[in-house]
């Protein structure tokens, strides 16, 4: 009997990279979509308004490029 | 036997198995996003069959072997595939009932293995492939995609914790429509495969194709439709299970999940390594939900999943032995196992109706509440 243990961990490793980065990335946008509109009767932004942008596009142009990745992947298959 | 009956009973027999197998697993990608109200029950498996059914339309990778070399191929007859799509069904069906979400591979290889079992003697039958193909990811699939779901979620709350809270809670609602939506493409290109490679080989065995032909576009087609209406009909009772009786997602937990769930799958797929879906997006939900608050989890639910599981290879061989070896006797044989299987499957269906779960009422359940702040 042989078991692809080298495929399991590269499966576990892999999923884990992938799904980390992308909730990650959407966290860190949604942070940053927080602080544009942040009013006074909520917490202190963590970042300005501009930065907080910036923070959002380029974290979602992230996690949407992981996204496209995985579409490629199972259309390729 | 006069081969054309059993080749379109085996034909009708992998459809409905198709169709079951839709109903069945819509509650791996949508489950969360019913319980979280990111979408409403009805559109939700509206998107997830359209999405099966242009999943099942993106790759025709169709596998060379129905039984993933679990059994000999040399012994499998069109009549060990009626048997064996008989067990898988009517697993399906029972467990769906109970709301219990169970792999349709591992009850096709189960009915499979039964029905080879009857045909062939023990001999027909890897026990070593039983081992590394089906018992070992009923294990590994739900502790992969649970610890990767875990850290996911641990994550989503932490870095979200100095968040605008609405902002955070819309945001997350819309990536959890996104990553359910993988999950139900991921699903429509692998499971709607199973069928077209049992009906394409049955076609061959038949002599209808020639060897190593392709899936013909109608066998595409109905093996999408099938799995989309499937789908379309909603596994009510399993989304309840998965969705409200876990724990209380919210929509950060839904979205690590199903994010989690695409990416075990496609990376497993990718590199040949074949983890059950079902089994994956289960993990998912675990994990996702204890990345919250471990002591939010229901690990009575999660007990009686597991012994669902277990039960599922042996059950399915079972059904499958009895189906296989009644329908070797003839066309009348076939006539009979079909017959009574359409009488068991009413009679599920009828003692589902006395207690029924529909869109209307899926989310009713009280969930065990979480304390405000975790």
């Amino acid at each position: 009997m042989s078991i692809a243990w080298g495929s399991l961990l590269v499966v576990l490793v892999v999923s884990l990279g992938a799904s980390v980065l992308v909730v990650s990335l959407v966290a860190f946008a949604l942070v940053g979509l927080g602080a544009r509109t942040a009013g006074p009767d909520t917490r202190p932004a963590t970042m300005s308004p501009a930065t907080g942008t910036a923070v959002a596009v380029v974290c979602l142009v992230g996690a949407a490029a992981i996204v496209l990745y995985g579409l490629s992947v199972m259309i390729i298959k | 036997m006069d081969l054309s009956v059993i080749v379109i009973a085996v034909v009708i027999t992998a459809l409905v198995f198709d169709f079951t197998n839709g109903f069945h697993d819509t509650a791996n990608a949508m489950a969360t996003s019913i319980a979280t109200g990111a979408l409403q029950p009805r559109v939700a498996v509206v998107i997830a069959a359209v999405l099966n059914l242009v999943g099942a339309f993106l790759s025709v990778a169709v596998a060379k072997t129905i039984s993933s070399g679990l059994v000999d191929d040399t012994e499998i007859t069109p009549v060990v595939i009626f048997g064996g799509l008989v067990g898988a069904i009517l697993w399906n069906l029972l467990t769906w009932l109970l709301g219990l979400p169970s792999s349709s591979s591992h009850a096709l290889f189960g009915g499979l293995i039964g029905a080879t079992w009857v045909a062939a003697g023990a001999d027909a039958i890897t026990f070593a492939g039983v081992v590394s193909k089906v018992l070992l990811p009923l294990v590994l699939s739900p502790i992969v995609a649970g610890l990767v779901a875990l850290a996911a979620t641990y994550l989503a709350y932490r870095i979200t914790a100095r968040g605008e809270e609405g902002t955070v809670r819309q945001g997350f609602t819309i990536a959890q429509i996104i990553s359910a939506s993988m999950v139900a493409l991921a699903h429509g290109t692998n499971d709607a495969q199973k069928t077209m490679g049992i009906i394409t080989l049955t076609l061959i065995t038949a002599g209808s194709l020639p060897e190593n032909a392709g899936p013909p576009l109608w066998v595409i087609a109905t093996c999408g439709i099938a799995i989309a209406l499937g789908t379309a009909l909603g596994g009510w009772r399993i989304i309840q299970t998965l969705g409200r009786k876990i724990s209380d997602i919210q929509s950060p937990q839904g979205f690590a999940a199903e994010t989690t769930s695409a990416a075990v799958i496609l990376t497993s797929a990718h590199l040949g390594f074949a983890l059950s879906t079902t089994q994956v997006c289960t993990g998912s939900i675990f994990g996702a939900s204890a990345g919250r608050r471990l002591a939010s989890v229901q690990w009575g639910v999660a007990g009686r999943m597991a012994l669902a599981w277990l039960f599922t290879l042996p059950a399915a061989a079972a059904v499958g032995a009895i189906a296989s070896w009644v329908a070797a006797t003839g066309t009348l044989g076939t006539v009979i196992v079909a017959v009574v299987g359409v009488a068991i499957a009413v009679g599920i269906y009828a003692a589902s109706r006395r207690q029924p779960v529909t869109a209307s009422n899926v989310n009713d359940v009280e969930a065990e509440p979480v304390p405000a702040g975790v």
